[in-house]
């Protein structure tokens, strides 16, 4: 086969232009270098501008919860060049380097995480079959990047010479750390269920979407990655609002404008995360199932005419809805001490992580291997709901404990200050 | 195709690169650090002999290698944070961390 | 010289490379940094090798945990003034001595049974590949490792036996004392 235009163009709106291009090359090696690079390119370039997007998103959705407009004078009657204005300020700034500063500590920082932050997009499926690399180990790729990431905060905290970035960067590295354990805990669900760590996999064997099925692994995985994000209520360490502002206090210009970045990249990525594996990515699976129960074939969005296309699109709404979600909390929720966050994290989320994954694998196994895949989520569902009740539960009697030796201690206190009048 | 003894070779020269390290350093910290590198060299000796056993053998284990793999790193981990939390602790009393300078023994 | 030839000399030379900078560099924090480039390397061979778990493994546990706790500890146990003293103590030579002789002793006992030429159909000297390579991705085979009774189980229970005994043992060596709870 030669090279059509008519039928390359095609291809490149159907998405299918890499299985064209092999089609009419085909057995070459330097042809695969070639579509691995543009690939590469192609993401790279959509993940460090769809930040310009993002950021307008995020504080135009911060401010209408706040009761005023937000940004609506750059580029517009909406604001829409605001952070084009923002990249020109930060490039414009003047670059202070403190002194003793370790410069190769220091300069390689910004660099590194923001590497990490794009290297996790290669095993994100966007559509059936555009995918970076379908490595079958695909999750624990992802989790292992996002540790790499911790070190970026231990340089910068320590090339910036500084006590308190030093001390942030601790702080940081203890909150990221110690957020890992449930992160990863609760996705052995999810991968349990799917028995396989490949990301189109997992969205393969989602029959039912895993919301529905394991909703308690869903949360705990939301706020792990609200934590590993560094969103609030979980951003004590780079508020804007506190004095000192964390590992990052000593980079101006585009190297902070760099942390800046990998956070909504980041950010971005555990939406799609979570839309992949937790509510079906690019698969419409309610729907397949209804088909199926109808009697005819579940759907296959590979073979319909313009199905990838379709794939993308139901991919980046659900993306997106996740992405909101963060957006509103960081709108409506204060956020923890230091100390507040870790115990949160040892004493409640990884005992409740441990117990679900005991929860999870029991049953599957206990389960027989006939049911249909409907009575396997109704079995899963309501096996979450009783251990979320009896966590619920244990939790109020314990604030009620709480609170009842506060009261006895404030009575204990109060003929003392009466008789002291 | 690569041959198994370029492998075998790299690994040898990271044991060795770790061992200077362990005798020649001062620093019990950077002793530690040596150590570490050489339990990697031992990672790598045994994955590449597994991995090339299954290339030509039909009847290979299928997952010895990588079993004993991840127990040297489990233990590598443990004796690492063992490791160093004993350094501190010795910090906090000797205030050195200089390896010559912890021992009591005479001469 | 193939290009996955080449590709393996390459990484090879950074893992080494940064190896030599661990062992001689007197800025700790340098040399902390340079095992980590270390052990991405390694994970690199791991990718090469065809175990893309043992190199993710590798990734989540040496780079994110170990060498992490390392800077840790560095930066706990500094002295103020390190500049001037050499990082080696009284044995370099010895050292030095002792590194090459080993190495040069394993590779000769090496090389005698698994020559190092490159020769396209037989990577074990005498044994031909097989044509049909049967590993899978051995990640379900190592889950049946690692709690079969004719697998790995026993070794597995006394691995995290030993995990919980190390987290104990460090937790109670870097527990304040009294005297320093009233300072």
């Amino acid at each position: 086969m030669s090279f059509n235009l008519g039928d390359f163009l095609l291809s490149l709106i159907k998405f299918t232009v890499f299985d064209y291009i092999r089609s009419i090359y085909p057995d070459s090696p330097g042809v695969e270098i070639v579509l691995d690079i543009v690939g590469v390119v192609v993401v790279s370039t959509f993940c460090l501008l769809i930040v310009i997007f993002l950021i307008w998103l995020e504080r135009k959705v911060i401010a209408r919860m706040q009761d005023r407009i937000g940004p609506n004078r750059v580029g517009g009657k909406y604001g829409l060049l605001q952070t084009v204005a923002d990249v020109l300020k930060l490039l414009t700034k003047e670059e202070i380097i403190p002194t003793g500063a370790d410069k190769f500590a220091y300069n390689l920082a910004p660099f590194l995480i923001v590497i990490t932050a794009l290297l996790m997009w290669a095993v994100m499926p966007f559509a059936p079959g555009v995918i970076g690399v379908d490595l079958n180990v695909g999750v624990f790729y992802i989790l292992s990047i996002s540790s790499v990431s911790v070190v970026c905060l231990l340089l910068a905290g320590w090339g910036s010479n500084n006590k308190y970035a030093l001390l942030g960067a601790f702080r940081s590295v203890a909150q990221l750390v110690s957020y890992e354990v449930p992160m990863i805990l609760s996705l052995i669900a999810p991968i349990l269920l799917a028995r396989t760590m490949s990301t189109q996999g997992i969205i393969a064997a989602q029959k039912v979407p895993y919301m529905l099925m394991i909703p308690l692994s869903a949360i705990i995985f939301f706020v792990s990655s609200l934590a590993e994000t560094g969103r609030t209520p979980f951003d004590l360490l780079e508020a804007e609002s506190e004095i000192v502002a964390g590992f990052h206090v000593e980079y101006t210009g585009m190297k902070f404008g760099m942390f800046f970045l990998a956070e909504f990249v980041s950010t971005l990525f555990m939406s799609g995360l979570f839309a992949t594996i937790y509510l079906g990515g690019w698969n419409l699976p309610i729907i397949s199932l209804l088909m199926e129960l109808a009697g005819g074939a579940p759907l296959n969005l590979d073979a319909i005419a313009f199905g990838r296309v379709i794939g993308l699109v139901v991919y980046f709404a659900k993306t997106f809805a996740v992405y909101f979600v963060f957006i509103w909390i960081r709108g409506t929720w204060p956020r923890f001490r230091i100390d507040q966050m870790l115990n949160f994290n040892w004493k409640f989320m990884v005992p409740l992580t441990i117990a679900l994954v005991f929860t999870v694998a029991i049953l599957d196994k206990v389960i027989p291997v006939g049911t249909s895949d409907l009575v396997r989520a109704g079995i899963h569902l309501a096996s979450n709901l009783i251990v979320g009740m009896i966590t619920m539960e244990i939790l109020r009697r314990n604030g009620r404990r709480q609170r009842l030796a506060a009261e006895a201690q404030a009575q204990a206190n109060r003929p003392d200050v009466a008789a002291a009048d | 195709m690569i041959p198994l003894s370029w492998y075998l070779i790299v690994a040898a020269a990271l044991f060795c690169i770790g061992l200077y390290g362990v005798i020649a350093r001062r620093n019990i910290v950077a002793i530690l650090m040596s150590v570490e590198l050489m339990l990697n060299a031992v990672n790598i000796n045994l994955i590449a002999f597994w991995r090339y056993r299954t290339l030509i053998d039909a009847n290979a284990p299928q997952s010895t290698g990588l079993a004993w793999a991840i127990f040297v790193l489990t233990v590598a981990a443990a004796e690492a944070s063992v490791g160093l939390a004993l350094a501190i602790s010795i910090y906090r009393r000797r205030d050195t961390v200089a390896a010559e300078e912890i021992s009591t023994l005479r001469n | 010289m193939t290009f996955e030839q080449l590709v393996f000399i390459l990484i090879s030379a950074v893992t080494l490379g940064t190896g030599l900078i661990v062992v001689t560099y007197k800025n700790l924090f340098h040399a902390a940094l340079a095992m980590m480039a270390s052990f991405l390397g390694v994970a690199a061979l791991y990718v090469m090798l065809d175990v893309g778990f043992m190199a993710a493994a590798q990734l989540l546990v040496y780079i994110g945990a170990i060498s992490i706790l390392i800077i840790f500890a560095i930066m706990m146990t500094r002295r103020v003034m390190d500049t001037q003293e050499s990082p080696f103590n009284s044995q370099p030579g010895l050292a030095l001595f002792t590194a090459v002789i080993s190495f040069a002793l394993i590779v000769a006992v090496l090389v005698q049974f698994w020559p190092l030429a490159v020769d396209a159909t037989r990577v074990f000297g005498s044994k031909p590949i097989l044509p049909a390579s049967v590993f899978q991705g051995s990640i379900p085979a190592l889950g049946y490792a690692f709690v079969s009774a004719a697998g790995y189980v026993l070794p597995f229970e006394i691995a995290s036996m030993l995990l919980l005994a190390a987290l104990i043992g460090a937790v109670a060596i870097a527990w304040p004392t009294s005297e320093e709870e009233e300072a």
